[in-house]
C-alpha cells in the first residue's frame, strides 16, 4: 500500500485514497483520454500502468466531468485502451532536493542515472515553482566575470541575470557556455567575501558554510550524447563536479520528460540558492528541444497553432522558466541562468529566439561568418546585447571607463563594418584615411578582442587591449568617451605624430 | 463562503487559465467570482446554456471538478483613494509588499490584501460648506497625498445633493468624512462619504466633454520633444523588436516627463526591470518639483511569470487609476510595457475558449479592444465644479466653472521578429497619433533611442503651441532639420552605389551636418547623469546650433573654402559635447556657442580672403 512510487516526482501520502482507472478511450501522440473519472485535480500527476506492467508518468492537462486529458512523459508507445491502468496520484509534480544531490547525475525528471544511492530529501518541492514576488527583487547588479572579452566588455553579465546564447548548428555553443561555467567558477572563487556575498548572521549561524559558494545546475535537454559528455568531462576537468548538479535527458529519452528537465533544474537551483546561499549559475541546453516538445504537445490536443505551428502561450510558458533567476532582498544565494539555443536555419526571428529575447535580459549571438573565419568564441557583438550591463559596471566593479569603452567598440566596429561592404562594391582605394583606419581597427578587433581563444581574460586585460585597439584612432573621433578618460588612457601614437606633420 | 452572498456553482471543467461552471444562475457577464476551496479569483467572460466560462486570474494547479464557485455580485473593480501613488500592484490591485508580508517571497494562490493602506490615517480639509449643494465631480475636500499631489475626494457618479456633515481631521480611509443628502424619487437619504471609491475597471470614468489635443506633453527626450511629439491626452506606441530599446524609452518617459502622475504598468515583462524602477525611482528626483518620482508614480508589475489573465486585467487596472487623477484635474501619464503581452493573453483566453481566430492567433474583436483601451486616453474637461478655493490652482486651464485634466497613454509594443506588419503593431496604429519606430539597425550601431526619423510620425497638430511656448522659429527649424535627415537617406544611396567620391562638396557638407544632427543632436543617453533629460530650451539651442554651423558652413562652402578645414573647426568638437552641458546653463552657453561658430567662420573667411 505505502510502497514508494517509481519515481522521485511523484509524493505520495500513504493515508489518500488513489483512484484508478481502466477506462481509456482514445491514445492520440502523448496524449490518453480517460472517462469517467472523479475529483481529478488540474496539474495532478499520474501514473500509467501499461499492459507490460512498465509505469510511467503522466501529468492531467484538462480535465471536465467525463473525461481528463493527461500527457504521458514518457511517450504512450506500447499502451493499450484495454489493459492499460491510470491512477491519479492526487498530488503535483515534486521534486526531491537536498545539498547531497552537488555532484550527481539525474535524469529528466530527477532520477540518479549515476549508479549512486538514491538522494535523500531534504524536503521535496513543487517543481513549477512559485513566482519570485516583484517587490522582493533586488536588481542584480555584481559583475560576473567570465573571463571572455566579448561578453566582459562588452555584454556583461551579472548575478541573478537571464542571458541566452543564440546559437546555430555547428557553432560552438556548448564550447563557449563550458568554458564561461568553468571561469565564471575561479572568479567566484577569487572573489569570495565581497560585500555582496555577505549572509545575515541568524542564517550563517543556522547553517556554518562558507560564504556564498558557487554551483552549478546543469540542464541537458534533449541534447546528444556527444554533447553530454563534452560537458561532463568539461566538469571534471575543471575539478567542478562535485559542486555540479546535473539534469540529463538526452535526445533519445521521452520527448515530454523534457517539459519536466528544466523545471526539475530550476527547482534544485532554487533551493540551493535560496536555502543554502550558494551562487548557482543554471545552463539549460537546448531549449529549441524544449520548444519542440512544447509544439508536440500542443498539436497532440488540436490546440489553436500560433506561430509556425508554436502554441500560443509559448512566450508564458518560457516566461515561466526563465524568471526564475533573480536575487532576492536579504538572500545570499543568487540563481543566474545562461541559455543555450539553436536558431533553426539561423533565423534570429524564430519564434523561439524571439519570444526567448523578449524574456531574457539581452541575448549572446554567435556568428556563422565569425566561426568561418576561425574565430573563437564567434560573438557577434553587433546584435548581442546584457541589458543588466549598466548596473554591474562601472567605478568599484570594473572600471570608470567601462560604459565609455564599449559604446565606442561597437560604433567604431559597426562603421568598420558598414566599410567593409562599402569596400566590397567600390575597392578599399576610394576609401579616405580615417575610414581606412577604421576598417583596420575592424579586422584587429574581430581577430584579437573577439577571437581570444579558450583563454581566460581578466576585465582589466579586456579593457586595456580595448585601448590599444583604439591607439592608432585619433582621439577627435572617440566621440563616445569623455576627454578625462582619453586623457588617462589614450596612448594615440600615430594619431600625434599626423597632426605634428 | 456565503460571506459573498451569491449562489454556489460547481466546477465541471478546467483547461489551464480557463474554467466552466455549472448552476451559478445569477452571474452576470464580467462579474467577479470566487473559484474553488482556495478562493481563487475569477472573471466571468461567457455565458452559455446554464455553463459559466470563468478566466482565473491566478494558477489553477490542484483546481477540482467538483469544487465550489460563488458569485461576488461585483465586476471587476479598482479601490481608489489616497495611498496609491508609490506603491506596487498586480495586475488585480493587490499591493505586491502587502502580499510579501504574508506570503513571503514568492507569490502564492488565493490571497487577498486590501489596495489602499487600510490603518493610516490621512488628514482631511473640507472644501465644501454645510449646505451647499454638490453635484458628482465636485471636489468636497482634500488630503496631501504627497509632497507634489494633493488628493481630491471628489463627489461619486450619481450623487446629487447638500452636504450635511463635513468632518476635518484624520481619518482612514473606509470613514466617512462628508454626508450627503441625496435627493431623487422625491425622497432624501444620507449618504456616506470616505475618502475612497470603486470602480469597475473595464468602465470608463465619466467627464463633461473631451478636448482637442492642442500642447505637448513633454518627455525631456529630445527627438520625441523635438520631431514627433506627443498631445497631452494624446496616444503613442513604442514598436519594436527585442533590444531596440522599448523599456528604456519608456523608463525615461516615467522619470522625465511634465506629467503629475504617472502610472507604469508593467505587463507580462521582466522581474528585474521592475526592481530597477522599484529601487531606482525612490532616488530619482522628479525634475519639476525636486520630490522623489516615487511620490507620482503608480506601480503595477504583472511580470511574464504571473497568471496571464491577471495581465489582461492589469492594463484596465491601470487606465482606472490613471483616469481617477485625471479627475482631479491632473496631468496623467500612463506607460504599458507591453501591450503585446497583453494581446497574447487575449489570445490564450480566446484559444482557450475556442473562439474562431483571427488573424495569426488573435480574436477577431482585438481591434475594438485595443481602441476602446487607446479611446480611454485623452484631455478632458472633468466633471465638477473649478477647484475650490484656497488650494492653489494645480492642474492647468483651470477657469471659467471647470477644470480639466489629462491621461496620455503610451503603449511598447513587441512585434514578432521586429516586424511592424503583425496585428498588433496594426491595430494600435489606427488607435494612436503617434509613432516611435523603433528601428533594429539603429540599436544595433547603439544610437539611442533608435526612433527610426523616416518611419516615425506624430499626427497631432502643436505647432500653434511651439511658436507661441516655445520659439516663434521653432517650427522652421524643425523642418529644415527633417529635411536635412532626409536629403541623407537619398545620399546615403547613392554612396552606396558608387562610393563618397561621386558625390559633390556641398553633398558631402549635407553628409556631414546630418552626421552631426543624428550623434549630437538625436543620441541621447538614458543613463547619462545631464543628458538623459533634455528640456525644451536646451533642445532648440542645441539645434539652432548645428544649424547655424550648417547656414555658415554652406555660405563658406561657395566662398571656396574646403570643407576639409570647415570640419577642422575648433567647434565640431564642442557642438558634439553640447549634451553634457549642465540644464541650468545650457541655454546662455549654447547661444554663447553659436556666437563661437559665428566666429570661427569669419575668421576662416578672413584667412581664406587674405591668402
Amino acid at each position: 500500500m505505502t510502497t514508494r512510487p517509481p519515481d522521485t516526482l511523484t509524493r505520495r501520502p500513504p493515508t489518500l485514497i488513489t483512484k484508478e482507472y481502466r477506462t481509456l478511450s482514445r491514445i492520440a501522440g502523448p496524449l490518453v483520454f480517460v472517462e469517467r473519472i472523479q475529483g481529478v485535480a488540474y496539474g495532478e500527476i499520474v501514473e500509467i500502468t501499461g499492459p507490460d506492467g512498465e509505469v510511467r508518468l503522466g501529468q492531467v492537462l484538462e480535465v471536465n466531468q467525463r473525461l481528463g486529458v493527461v500527457q504521458v512523459f514518457a511517450g504512450t508507445s506500447g499502451l493499450d485502451l484495454a489493459r492499460t491502468r491510470v491512477r491519479f496520484t492526487g498530488d503535483v509534480a515534486r521534486l526531491d532536493v537536498s545539498l547531497s544531490m552537488l555532484g550527481r547525475a539525474l535524469n529528466g525528471s530527477g532520477q540518479p542515472i549515476d549508479g549512486g544511492p538514491p538522494i535523500i530529501p531534504e524536503t521535496s518541492l513543487d517543481i513549477n515553482g512559485l513566482p519570485i514576488n516583484p517587490s522582493v527583487r533586488t536588481h542584480p547588479s555584481e559583475f560576473i566575470q567570465t573571463g571572455v572579452s566579448a561578453i566582459d566588455g562588452l555584454n556583461t553579465l551579472t548575478r541573478g541575470q537571464k542571458l541566452p546564447i543564440f546559437s546555430g548548428a555547428g557553432l560552438p555553443a556548448s564550447e563557449l557556455a563550458a568554458q564561461i561555467a568553468s571561469q565564471a567558477q575561479v572568479s567566484a572563487e577569487e572573489g569570495a567575501g565581497e560585500p555582496g556575498n555577505r549572509v545575515d548572521i541568524a542564517s550563517a549561524s543556522l547553517r556554518p558554510r562558507a560564504p556564498a559558494q558557487f554551483a552549478v545546475v546543469f540542464a541537458a535537454i534533449g541534447i546528444t550524447h556527444r554533447e553530454t559528455s563534452f560537458f561532463i568531462d568539461q566538469f571534471r576537468a575543471g575539478g567542478a563536479m562535485d559542486r555540479t548538479v546535473l539534469f540529463v535527458n538526452r535526445a533519445d529519452d521521452p520527448t515530454i520528460e523534457r517539459l519536466l528537465t528544466p523545471r526539475a533544474a530550476l527547482t534544485a537551483a532554487e533551493y540551493l540558492a535560496f536555502t543554502h546561499d550558494r551562487h548557482v549559475l543554471v545552463i539549460l541546453t537546448d531549449m529549441t528541444n524544449y520548444c519542440e516538445a512544447l509544439r508536440e504537445i500542443a498539436a497532440a490536443r488540436e490546440e489553436v497553432p500560433g506561430r509556425r505551428g508554436y502554441p500560443g502561450y509559448m512566450y508564458s510558458d518560457l516566461a515561466s522558466l526563465y524568471e526564475r533567476a533573480g536575487r532576492i532582498r536579504g538572500q545570499a544565494g543568487s540563481v543566474t541562468q545562461l541559455v543555450i539555443l539553436t536558431m533553426p536555419d539561423d533565423d534570429i526571428t524564430h519564434p523561439i529566439p524571439d519570444l526567448t529575447g523578449y524574456i531574457t535580459e539581452g541575448q549572446i549571438v554567435l556568428s556563422r561568418d565569425l566561426h568561418r573565419k576561425g574565430i573563437y568564441p564567434p560573438i557577434d557583438v553587433l546584435p548581442s546585447l546584457s541589458r543588466l550591463m549598466n548596473a554591474g559596471i562601472g567605478e568599484g566593479k570594473t572600471r570608470a571607463d567601462h560604459r565609455a569603452v564599449a559604446d565606442q567598440l561597437y560604433a567604431l566596429y559597426a562603421q568598420g563594418r558598414d566599410l567593409r561592404r562599402l569596400v566590397a562594391i567600390i575597392g578599399e582605394a576610394a576609401l579616405s584615411a580615417e575610414d581606412r583606419r577604421v576598417l583596420a581597427f575592424a579586422e584587429r578587433f574581430e581577430a584579437e578582442f573577439i577571437g581570444q581563444g579558450a583563454v581566460n581574460r581578466s576585465i582589466e586585460e579586456t579593457l586595456s587591449l580595448a585601448w590599444e585597439l583604439f591607439a592608432p584612432v585619433p582621439a577627435g573621433s572617440l566621440k563616445r568617451i569623455p576627454t578625462k578618460f582619453i586623457q588617462k588612457y589614450h596612448r594615440g601614437k600615430g594619431n600625434y605624430e599626423e597632426t605634428r606633420k | 463562503m456565503s460571506e459573498w452572498g451569491g449562489r454556489k456553482g460547481t466546477l465541471v471543467r478546467i483547461a489551464g487559465p480557463v474554467v466552466g461552471a455549472a448552476g451559478l444562475d445569477e452571474v452576470r457577464l464580467h462579474d467577479v467570482v470566487r473559484v474553488g476551496e482556495v478562493g481563487l479569483i475569477g472573471e466571468v467572460i461567457r455565458l452559455a446554456g446554464g455553463l459559466t466560462t470563468i478566466q482565473v486570474y491566478e494558477d489553477t494547479n490542484g483546481l477540482k471538478v467538483g469544487e465550489p464557485v460563488v458569485g461576488t455580485g461585483s465586476p471587476l473593480v479598482a479601490e481608489l483613494g489616497p495611498g496609491l501613488l508609490g506603491r506596487v500592484y498586480d495586475g488585480l490591485q493587490r499591493p505586491l509588499e502587502d502580499l510579501a508580508a504574508v506570503t513571503g517571497n514568492f507569490l502564492e494562490r488565493g490571497v487577498a490584501a486590501s489596495a489602499l493602506p487600510l490603518e493610516r490615517r490621512w488628514l482631511f480639509t473640507p472644501r465644501v460648506k454645510i449646505g451647499q449643494r454638490v453635484e458628482p465631480g465636485d471636489v468636497l475636500g482634500v488630503v496631501p497625498e504627497s509632497q507634489t499631489i494633493e488628493h481630491r475626494v471628489m463627489v461619486p457618479p450619481n450623487a446629487h445633493g447638500r452636504v450635511a456633515a463635513a468632518y476635518e481631521g484624520e481619518f482612514t480611509v473606509r470613514e466617512p468624512v462628508i454626508v450627503i443628502e441625496l435627493e431623487g424619487n422625491g425622497q432624501t437619504h444620507r449618504r456616506e462619504i470616505t475618502l475612497s471609491q470603486k470602480w469597475p475597471v473595464r468602465q470608463p470614468r465619466p467627464y463633461r466633454n473631451k478636448l482637442d489635443p492642442d500642447r505637448p506633453l513633454i518627455t525631456g527626450t529630445r527627438i520625441i520633444d523635438t520631431f514627433f511629439p506627443v498631445a497631452r491626452g494624446g496616444a503613442a506606441i513604442i514598436p519594436g523588436g527585442f533590444g531596440t530599446g522599448k523599456t528604456v524609452t519608456e523608463h525615461s518617459l516615467a522619470r522625465w516627463s511634465e506629467a503629475d502622475v504617472v502610472v507604469y504598468v508593467g505587463c507580462g515583462e521582466r522581474g528585474n526591470e521592475m526592481t530597477e524602477v522599484l529601487e531606482e525611482f525612490p532616488t530619482l528626483e522628479d525634475p519639476r518639483h525636486g520630490a522623489p518620482l516615487m511620490a507620482r508614480t503608480i506601480l503595477i508589475a504583472n511580470t511574464s511569470n504571473m497568471p496571464v489573465a491577471a495581465r489582461e486585467a492589469s492594463i484596465y487596472t491601470g487606465v482606472t487609476m490613471a483616469e481617477y487623477y485625471r479627475d482631479m484635474g491632473y496631468d496623467v501619464m500612463l506607460l504599458a510595457d507591453s501591450t503585446s503581452r497583453w494581446g497574447e493573453a487575449l489570445r490564450e483566453i480566446s484559444g482557450r475558449l475556442e473562439e474562431m481566430p483571427g488573424e495569426e492567433g488573435y480574436p477577431a474583436y482585438l481591434a475594438a479592444r485595443l481602441s476602446e483601451f487607446y479611446e480611454r486616453s485623452g484631455r478632458v474637461v472633468c466633471l465638477g465644479g473649478p477647484l475650490p478655493q484656497p488650494s492653489a490652482s494645480q492642474g492647468e486651464g483651470v477657469g471659467g466653472g471647470s477644470r480639466t485634466g489629462s491621461v496620455t497613454v503610451v503603449g511598447a509594443v513587441s512585434p514578432p521578429g521586429g516586424d511592424f506588419s503583425e496585428p498588433m503593431t496594426q491595430n494600435s496604429l489606427r488607435a494612436v497619433g503617434t509613432f516611435w519606430a523603433l528601428d533594429y539597425d539603429l540599436s544595433r550601431r547603439r544610437h539611442f533611442p533608435s526612433i527610426n526619423w523616416t518611419r516615425s510620425y506624430t499626427l497631432y497638430n502643436l505647432r500653434e503651441w511651439y511658436a507661441a511656448e516655445a520659439a516663434p522659429d521653432w517650427n522652421d527649424l524643425m523642418r529644415e532639420a527633417m529635411a536635412l535627415l532626409q536629403r541623407e537617406v537619398e545620399l546615403l544611396e547613392i554612396v552606396q552605389l558608387v562610393g563618397p567620391d561621386a558625390l559633390a562638396e556641398s553633398q558631402r557638407a549635407v553628409l556631414a551636418i546630418a552626421r552631426m544632427l543624428r550623434e549630437d543632436f538625436l543620441q541621447q543617453s538614458a543613463y547619462h547623469d545631464i543628458d538623459r533629460f533634455c528640456p525644451l530650451p536646451k533642445a532648440y539651442w542645441m539645434l539652432h546650433a548645428i544649424l547655424e554651423f550648417h547656414h555658415l558652413a554652406t555660405t563658406a562652402l561657395e566662398a571656396g573654402i574646403s570643407l576639409e578645414r570647415i570640419s577642422a573647426l575648433p567647434v565640431v568638437a564642442e557642438i558634439a559635447r553640447m549634451k553634457e552641458r549642465p540644464v541650468a546653463e545650457a541655454e546662455e552657453d549654447l547661444k554663447e556657442l553659436a556666437e563661437r561658430i559665428k566666429a570661427e567662420f569669419e575668421s576662416l573667411a578672413h584667412d581664406h580672403s587674405t591668402p
